[in-house]
């Protein structure tokens, strides 16, 4: 689904001391099919954003437009149950929000609230915990036996059960071993590419959002400080350095072999491997 | 030699009827100095953590912070000397306001109050949230409030801070600023600092690594010496730092890298040594 921000902005608790202007002005367009990386610093606004997808904040002022539904301050809310059902939510640490007895109940819980039938759950829990690759044998344990990463896969899972169109992630593998978080995000690029979905995703991580993305939106204050694709903006040095950012590692470097050897190689999304022969053509002179 | 922190054959398990999560793990951490902890989840490294101020007390083996040994008697001293910042922030509130919260841990600690209203004034400050003691704990975003929690075991002035995951959900930035604010205190008075995280950028800076791997000590060294291990440590669920990776495959690609590179200076100075010998 195709999602625009046109002018939105939002303030927690207003007319209070409290006061605070989340999201000021903000406006962006995210094709339907593409993989977002939406990056800032803390407070910047990214989860506020993330929390207008699915309809759980509406902005002050502006509109959201997702697929056919429009999210503004006047809007009806009979839709917004509706847009839950293809928006699905990852939050920050996912597994602090399981509550049932056992796993496949919590899978099964968003789509028995949405009236899907036994049968079609079945059907979905079973797609959903071959996805997290989470074994058959765990769907009758309670989830609070599981290992953090287990319950991290059963809160992911019980959120593609219910066939998102659009997949919302916050800072999907804070707090994942690094095999846990190479095996998570990889779930995910393989998901947004079989099922064609719209994906976006907050990260810190300017590696994470080099390799999957195809578009990014950099936060500084709640407004859009930079918006591209990764190789126009995750190689601007000066303004990523307003935001408290660095550009990715392999970047970094390749400019620092640039400087120190007066050799340019550009980067295109090749792997360590594929660089390391560059590298050594350019030593060896063959180049 | 006096170890600020000593286990001697440790072994523990939650309960009789489970496996023992840590194995006879001894290791040592001298006053002052900087120890990072990784490993995959689940290899031990929290409970390690919780055994280190008395949260959790051991079957088999010794401890000892500070020369004292760490049992029920001891937990009072035992605490005064090791602060702890978790993972997640939000079960560690206790406060209605910022400020409120940063002070209920020295009123444990009996300080007087002249001295607490400083001290919260001095840790808010140093992890840079002097603008938002008046607010609600719970209502911070979650860099924010892991950030009070590190201001809250600042304020009690330990002379040991573990760091577990602590800075997990902060921004780069953002951890770099809190790692500088801990190494500035750590240079002011004697301070024991120990993290566990997966950030790399972290490990390498440590004096010393020690690498957990299913509840066992499965490395221990500088971090040079540990990131040399590169294809174990990923057998292990474990990752190394982009320079090392970069240096194995160069290696493989058929250049000689004389020494396990840390970081980019000193991968592009072998890179050049080479270039110029061509
Ligand atoms: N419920 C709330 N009430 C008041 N202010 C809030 C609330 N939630 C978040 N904020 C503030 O809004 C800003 C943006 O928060 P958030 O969207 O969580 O940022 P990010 O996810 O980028 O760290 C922060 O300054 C935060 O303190
Ligand atoms: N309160 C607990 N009760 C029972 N088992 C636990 C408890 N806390 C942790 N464990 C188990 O102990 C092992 C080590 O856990 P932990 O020390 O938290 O590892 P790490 O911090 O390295 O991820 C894991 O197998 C975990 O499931
Ligand atoms: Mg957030
Ligand atoms: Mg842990």
């Amino acid at each position: 689904m195709d999602i625009t921000f046109k002018d939105v902005s939002y303030i927690y608790q207003p007319n209070t001391p409290f006061e605070h202007r989340a999201l000021s002005n903000l406006s962006f367009h995210i094709r339907s099919g593409s993989f977002v990386a939406v990056i800032g610093h803390t407070g910047s606004g990214k989860s506020t954003l993330l929390q207008h997808l699915n309809g759980l904040l509406r902005p002050t002022a502006g509109e959201v437009d997702i697929g056919s539904y429009k999210i503004s301050a006047e809007g009806k809310t009979k839709d917004i149950k509706s847009l839950r059902e293809k928006a699905g939510v990852v939050f920050q640490y996912p597994e602090h929000q399981l509550f049932e007895e056992t796993v496949e109940k919590d899978i099964g819980f968003g789509p028995l609230n949405f009236h899907v039938e036994q049968e079609e759950i079945k059907r979905r829990t079973q797609e959903a915990i071959e996805a997290v690759n989470l074994p058959e044998e765990l769907l009758q344990r309670s989830p609070f036996d599981l290992s953090g990463g287990q319950m991290r896969r059963v809160a992911i899972a019980g959120v593609l059960a219910m066939e998102p169109e659009v997949l919302v992630l916050d800072e999907p593998t804070a707090g994942l071993d690094p095999r846990g978080q190479r095996e998570i995000m990889d779930m995910f690029s393989a998901l947004h590419k079989e099922k064609k979905l719209t994906t976006v995703l907050v990260t810190h991580s300017m590696e994470d959002a080099l390799r999957y993305a195809d578009h990014i939106i950099i936060l500084k204050d709640g407004r859009k400080h930079m918006e591209g694709p990764p190789l126009e903006v995750l190689v601007r040095k000066e303004e990523l350095e307003q935001v408290q950012l660095d550009v990715p590692e392999v970047i970094q470097f390749l400019s620092g072999v640039e400087e120190k050897l007066g050799y340019s190689i550009s980067y295109h999304n090749q792997d360590i491997a594929q660089l390391a022969k560059e590298l050594v053509a350019m030593v060896k002179g063959g180049r | 030699m006096s170890h600020f922190i000593e286990f001697r054959n440790v072994s523990f398990r939650y309960r009789e009827d489970q496996p023992w999560v840590l194995v006879n793990v001894s290791f040592t951490v001298q006053a002052d100095e900087w120890l990072a902890i990784i490993g995959h989840n689940g290899s031990g490294k929290s409970t390690i953590a919780k055994l280190m101020n008395g949260l959790l007390l051991p079957q088999q083996g010794e401890i000892f912070v500070d020369g004292i040994a760490v049992n029920e008697e001891s937990i009072w001293d035992i605490r005064k000397r090791v602060g702890m910042v978790f993972q997640n922030p939000d079960n560690q509130f206790v406060g209605t306001t910022v400020r409120d919260d940063v002070a209920f841990g020295m009123e444990n600690h009996g300080l007087p109050r002249q001295l607490m209203l400083k001290r919260v004034q001095s840790s808010l400050a140093a992890v840079g949230m002097s603008d938002y003691q008046a607010h609600e704990p719970h209502r911070l975003s979650g860099g924010q409030k892991q950030r009070i929690a590190i201001a809250s075991v600042l304020a009690v002035a330990p002379q040991l801070i573990i760091l577990d995951e602590a800075t997990a959900m902060l921004d780069p930035k953002g951890r770099l600023e809190i790692m500088e604010t801990i190494r500035q205190v750590q240079e002011t008075q004697d301070l024991s600092l120990i993290t566990i995280t997966h950030d790399l950028k972290e490990v390498i800076k440590a004096d010393r690594v020690l690498v957990m791997n299913q509840g066992r000590t499965w490395l221990e060294g500088t971090p040079r010496e540990v990131f040399a291990a590169k294809d174990a440590l990923r057998d292990i669920g474990l990752d190394t730092p982009f320079v090392t990776k970069l240096a194995a495959e160069l290696t493989a690609a058929g250049l000689t890298i004389q020494r396990e590179p840390l970081n980019h200076q000193e991968l592009l100075e072998e890179l050049w040594t080479l270039h110029s010998k061509m």
